[in-house]
């Protein structure tokens, strides 16, 4: 067990490691940093002396191992945009992402694998074919389309909730939480039903196949010969066979959700890590780029690893076999 | 008592109902053993399902009368018949690694079904489920219960199936070919508990089954179904003592024998494909012999795979599923290889055909040396030489190829014919000397039935124009009936073309049928080795020995010559 941590961590080390090498490299190479940061009027002595200033004469090896050492102490630079550091702006944006990407995971969740459990045990009830129709029609259309028929129809029309920014926020502890106001949760409901609805039909129909698949096994067969009671058989010996497979796409799907959610937030005007990348996008800030490769990379590997030991968890057959 | 009478199963299809079983009788007492015996598609596990209610959908039953006791199984509505599952009827199902929840403990899985059925707490369900296992005989119980399911072996993992059946005290178990995934030392255990509860605890029980040697051992009656009807009932002694039905006899004429050496096994019903067929690709065959036959050298042979990491320091330890096995396949026999699971006949298979990489030894095909899976390069000449046949007919045939793909693939593969009309022309008459229809060559393996594949299977491996030919099993999967084709048809292969081949299996009365010379093996090691007659008319190891004495076999003179 402890050997099987081990090595996903350093597994983990060489994955950021890669990820930091192609950040560096959007930094390093992607356009000129000083003729970024310079002006016309600037000499080019003047130039020359800043460019030696700031190491960038310096051998390649060396500079990349000035840029991850920073970036384990905290120092991601300066965005070349708002000359603010870049760790400031992107700690104070990860909260409002992560937040709507849990919620929108959560709705996800709470919806899709009922509705998934209940498609798989009634496969020819008009109840479960009017979901899965409608749930294809949730993914087949894009989701900003989907954001702005929610806005047109929940905000404009019937002018119930608020259709942009966060609403109010309370700051717990350096976090910014929109989850302690009734305002916050109201900004909240719109971008993460938009972000949810195609994680949720994706759940739905994974958790539907893999039942039906569970279903059909020997020892659901045998369970039911056995006279296990039917939720029990249900939720007990099929769902938790069901999950583990589960798991893993929708570890995947929640790092997807924080990494993608940049459409949403744009339609919605969120202030997270999306919006704040598609801004330096535009201005070509690159630190900020760079910094928010690795933020997303480190939150892939986290979750990884999380999905990891909750396979352990579930799964008997996986630990370590001790007593035999 | 439970009493089945006329009854009928139908599937509704799109061109109507098609009939599963009718007119099915049937009554087994408390306390009895009803063997329902018949080869695959006979219906016998339809019957089960019917009795317990969970026929597959869209299965229903038409008509006739089942009733246990004075309960009327058929009026029950869904509540009920689910109420009855495991309080007065239970199953026990064929594969004990796949009939136990991987998820749960032997322990939560036990007593939710004791608390499922009668009103008791956790503690008087858990002492329950604690003396039952050790009734079952499994030792130290109270601490064995809260061990996950992988954590059992084959044979423990069926003791627990069989604990799970029996933990609400049933008056019926149907045990639906609940041996058939077992060794035999196991198999017989498991038969002798079944036997047991019957006796002791008054349980009847429908041991649905395809091997009559199982019937013949611990049935009190029996059944003999085909094509979803009823060929003979009775006693078992009477049955197989003195069968009236042909079809009962040609099914046991079909068994081969342990205690002696048969020419030819007979055949129910000859399936199509006349003699005298196939000349062309006889002659084809002959053509590449060019020669004498080729033999196998083995000496000193390891095999070792990587163990589990306990420590974080330690290398792990090595798995030794091979120890230094030496032996030698005269050119032109048969060399039969026997062993338990686990006892590492597969991994030879592997090995000789270079799927695995031996950790030390020498392999010798003919004169020439074999190297290792490693350093056998993808067209090495033996890859062409030596070729294999499969257990599971099922899965050896890739689903999406057409037949004439299928057989095509190794002609040109290993270049043996450039044109493509040449090729499906050799395929054509190949599928011929196997016995196949030669419409078969436009068709795909799911058309056929399990010998029908395994034929094709044999045809396949044929067309490489082998000097060695490894089955794994070959006939496991199969119907005597079946089963006795494919080993006649092997042994006529053998003899025309002096093919050497390697014939793996765990069935010894197989292996008495079919091979020159045999090695047992157990745990990598080779046990006892010689000519085939030699060690079943005197075995020298006392594990051979055990071996044989446990293989179910019918009463000598029940026996039908061939």
């Amino acid at each position: 067990m402890v050997y099987f941590i081990l090595k996903r961590l350093v597994q983990s080390v060489f994955v950021m490691l890669a990820v930091a090498f192609l950040a560096f490299a959007l930094f390093r190479f992607v356009g000129d940093p000083v003729s970024q940061m310079t002006g016309v009027e600037t000499s080019v002595q003047d130039q020359e002396k800043l460019r030696e200033e700031l190491g960038l004469n310096d051998p390649f090896a060396v500079q990349f191992y000035r840029f991850t050492t920073d970036m384990l102490r905290g120092d991601f630079g300066f965005s070349y945009r708002t000359r603010q550091p870049v760790a400031q702006m992107i700690s104070a944006r990860i909260p409002a992402t992560l937040e709507l990407g849990f919620v929108a995971l959560l709705i996800s969740l709470i919806v899709g694998i009922p509705a998934g459990v209940y498609t798989a045990l009634r496969p020819r009830g008009v109840t479960s074919q009017t979901i899965l129709m409608v749930t294809l029609v949730g993914v087949s259309i894009p989701t900003f389309v989907i954001g702005i028929m929610l806005i047109f129809y929940f905000g404009v029309k019937l002018g119930w909730l608020p259709t942009f920014g966060r609403g109010g926020t309370v700051n717990v502890a350096g976090w910014e939480t929109s989850f302690l106001t009734v305002e916050g949760w109201r900004s909240l409901i719109l971008p993460a039903l938009t972000l949810g609805v195609y994680q949720l039909t994706l759940t739905m129909r994974l958790v539907r196949a893999e039942m039906m698949e569970v279903m059909r096994s020997d020892y659901i067969r045998f369970a039911t010969a056995r006279g296990v009671p039917m939720g029990r058989l249900y939720f007990r010996h099929a769902l938790s066979n069901t999950l583990v497979p589960v798991i893993t796409i929708i570890g995947l799907q929640f790092g997807g959700v924080i990494a993608f959610s940049i459409v949403t937030e744009s339609v919605f005007q969120w202030p997270g890590l999306g919006l704040l990348f598609l801004e330096s996008i535009r201005f070509v800030d690159i630190p900020v780029m760079g910094v928010y490769l690795v933020v997303i990379a480190l939150f892939f590997v986290i979750v990884n690893m999380v999905v990891d030991l909750l396979y352990v968890a579930i799964d008997p057959r996986l630990r370590v076999r001790d007593a035999t | 008592m439970l009493v089945i009478k006329d009854l009928a199963v139908k599937f509704p299809s799109r061109f109507g109902d098609v009939t599963a079983i009718e007119d099915v009788d049937m009554t087994i007492a408390p306390g009895e053993i009803h063997g329902l015996v018949g080869e695959s598609g006979a219906g016998k596990s339809t019957v089960g399902a019917a009795v317990i209610g969970l026929l597959p959908t869209p299965g229903y039953v038409a008509g006739g009368e089942l009733t246990l006791g004075d309960t009327d199984l058929r009026a029950l509505s869904r509540e009920e018949a689910h109420r009855l599952r495991g309080d007065r009827i239970s199953m026990i199902f064929q594969d004990p690694q796949t009939s136990l929840n991987p998820l749960m403990t032997v322990e939560d899985q036990l007593v939710e079904t004791i608390q499922a059925h009668s009103d008791v707490g956790y503690e008087a369900a858990h002492k329950r489920a604690v003396d039952l296992l050790e009734e079952i005989g499994i030792e130290n119980a109270s601490a064995r219960i809260k061990s996950y399911p992988h954590q059992f072996s084959g044979g423990m993992r069926q003791r627990v199936v069989i604990a799970l059946a029996l933990c609400t005290d049933p008056e019926v178990i149907i045990a639906d070919e609940p041996t058939t995934a077992l060794d035999v030392a196991v198999q017989s255990q498991v038969l002798e508990l079944i036997r047991r509860l019957a006796d002791t605890r008054g349980i009847a029980f429908m041991l649905i089954t395809h091997d009559i040697g199982v019937i013949a051992q611990v049935a009190d009656r029996v059944t003999v179904m085909r094509h979803g009807k009823v060929m003979e009932s009775g006693e078992t002694r009477q049955v197989l003592g003195a069968p009236e039905h042909p079809y009962t006899r040609a099914l046991m004429a079909a068994v081969p024998p342990l205690d002696r050496r048969i020419e030819r096994f007979a055949i129910p019903e000859p399936e199509a494909g006349g003699a005298g067929a196939g000349e062309a690709a006889e002659r084809w065959l002959l053509e590449g012999v060019g020669g004498a036959a080729t033999g196998l050298r083995v000496l000193d042979l390891s095999v070792q795979f990587a163990g589990t990491r306990t420590s974080l320091f330690k290398k792990p330890e090595p798995f030794t599923a091979l120890h230094d096995i030496s032996f030698e396949v005269r050119p032109g026999s048969i060399m039969g290889v026997v062993g338990e699971s686990g006892s590492g006949k597969s991994t030879l298979a592997k090995v000789l055909t270079g799927l695995v990489s031996p950790a030390s030894g020498q392999m010798h095909l003919g004169d020439a040396p074999l190297p290792g899976a490693k350093q056998r390069g993808r067209g090495h000449p033996s890859r062409q030489l030596i070729q294999m046949v499969f257990q599971d007919p099922y899965s050896s045939l890739n689903s999406r190829h057409r037949i004439g793909a299928i057989l095509a693939e190794p002609l040109w593969l290993y270049g043996l014919v450039q044109e493509a009309g040449a090729r499906r022309e050799l395929a054509a008459q190949m599928l011929d000397l196997v016995g196949l229809p030669a419409d078969a060559i436009d068709k795909y393996p799911h058309q056929f039935s399990g010998g029908q594949r395994q034929r094709i299977a044999v045809a396949r491996a044929l067309l490489a124009r082998p000097r060695f030919l490894i089955c794994d099993e070959p006939t496991s999967a199969l119907d005597v009936s079946i089963q006795a084709e494919i080993l006649n048809l092997l042994k006529d292969l053998q003899a025309n073309f002096g093919l050497t081949i390697l014939f793996i299996t765990h069935n010894l009365t197989v292996v008495r049928q079919m091979a020159d010379d045999m090695i047992v093996l157990r745990r990598g090691r080779i046990e006892e080795a010689g000519s085939t007659e030699a060690v079943f008319e005197a075995p020298q190891a006392e594990y051979t020995q055990k071996l044989l004495s446990l293989t179910p076999v019918m009463p000598r003179e029940w026996q039908i010559a061939g």
